[in-house]
């Protein structure tokens, strides 16, 4: 049970969601946006967490 | 020394069976190491000899060298450093840890073992000492019932009920029953989860259980004896399927989730019970009289 999850990466479709320090990935439809948080995740060892509002975000645990 | 001969044999003898008998109940804990095996039997051979011959030593008014007792104690000690350090070690590269409170307990119990088998061949060469062979043979077949009934200890399954429970999706958020556990980005894995995840409720028997099985370390041993078990299908790059165990902070009952390699309820729900009560969980509010009172609702 660790205490220091991180957040690696943000896919997202709606650029105006989102900002700050981790890198950003945009994707032009549901199936990329899936696509690149599937590669980015088996890539980072990290989960994907979905937000529901078209972002997702890989973090690790 | 011929005359102590029987007694020193006897007590060693005693001894030595009794740490044989304890590593065989560790099986569960300790995944056979050959050399582990080696090396705590040789350890567990001093220490009867130490136990033993104490007791020859009192006989010839020789009380100085009792103090050698203190020399094994150290010497013990250490056994609990050596065993926490390889476990540990070995823990960096479990895909399911044991979690450091398993350790611990584990290193404990095998520094508190070689103290029972020196007492177990201590009793076992006065016994011979004060009616040969026969008063040697009960004493030490009593020590040996005491040792075994004492390092059992006690499992989950003797202060929690485990039912089977139902694995679902809130949106992206897996659920057991009532549970919230994580959010689960990717509807491949969710779709792989609730098909070949299972689940149990660990459901507490009164506030005690409940104040044990709330510990993070307790939680993660079950989480490392099932995956341990039954398999997991987790990998490093697949940590969604790692087993949980997350709490229902209204009720106390823990959910457990974990996608085996043998997709089987029964055995599951058996590997939860089998999770041994870990010492540094072990909680007794009830002993407590403000423990009772917050329990009496």
């Amino acid at each position: 049970m660790s205490t220091d999850a991180r957040i690696l990466a943000v896919v997202t479709e709606d650029m105006s969601l989102v900002g700050g320090g981790a890198p950003i990935f945009f994707a032009r439809s549901p199936e990329e946006r899936e696509r690149i948080a599937r590669y980015l995740a088996r890539a980072l060892d990290a989960m994907v967490h979905d937000l529901e509002n078209g972002v997702y975000i890989i973090a690790r645990h | 020394m011929d005359a102590h001969l029987g007694t020193i044999v006897a007590g060693v003898l005693a001894g030595t069976v009794s740490r044989v008998l304890t590593l065989y109940l560790d099986y569960r804990q300790y995944p056979g190491y050959p050399h582990g095996y080696i090396t705590h039997l040789s350890l567990g051979f001093i220490a009867s000899a130490l136990g033993a011959v104490a007791v020859p030593a009192i006989l010839e008014q020789d009380y100085t060298a009792v103090t050698f007792l203190a020399l094994a104690a150290q010497q013990f000690r250490e056994v609990r450093g050596m065993e926490r350090k390889t476990l540990e070690r070995l823990d960096e590269n479990e895909l399911v840890k044991r979690g450091s409170d398993y350790i611990e307990g584990i290193a404990r119990t095998f520094e508190a073992r070689n103290y029972l088998t020196m007492a177990c061949a201590f009793f076992t060469s006065i016994a011979y000492q004060l009616g040969k062979t026969p008063a040697a043979v009960l004493m030490a077949a009593l020590t040996l019932v005491f040792v075994r009934a004492f390092m059992a200890g006690e499992s989950i399954g003797d202060i929690c009920e485990v039912v089977p429970a139902r694995i679902w999706f809130k949106g992206p958020v897996l659920m057991v029953e009532d549970i919230s556990f994580i959010n689960v980005g990717l509807p491949e894995v969710r779709e792989k989860i609730a098909r070949e995840g299972l689940a149990v409720l660990v459901k507490p028997a009164n506030a005690d259980a409940r104040a044990t099985v709330c510990d993070l370390g307790q939680r993660q041993a079950m989480a490392h004896t099932v995956a341990l078990l039954l398999g997991t299908k987790k990998d490093v790059d697949l940590p969604e399927l790692t087993p949980l165990a997350r709490i229902d902070p209204e009720t106390g009952t823990v959910g457990l989730f974990t996608v085996p390699l043998e997709r089987d309820a029964e055995a599951l729900v058996m590997a939860v019970k089998r999770t041994p009560v870990l010492e540094s969980a072990r909680a007794r509010p009830l002993k407590a009289q403000a423990g009772r009172l917050a329990a009496r609702r």
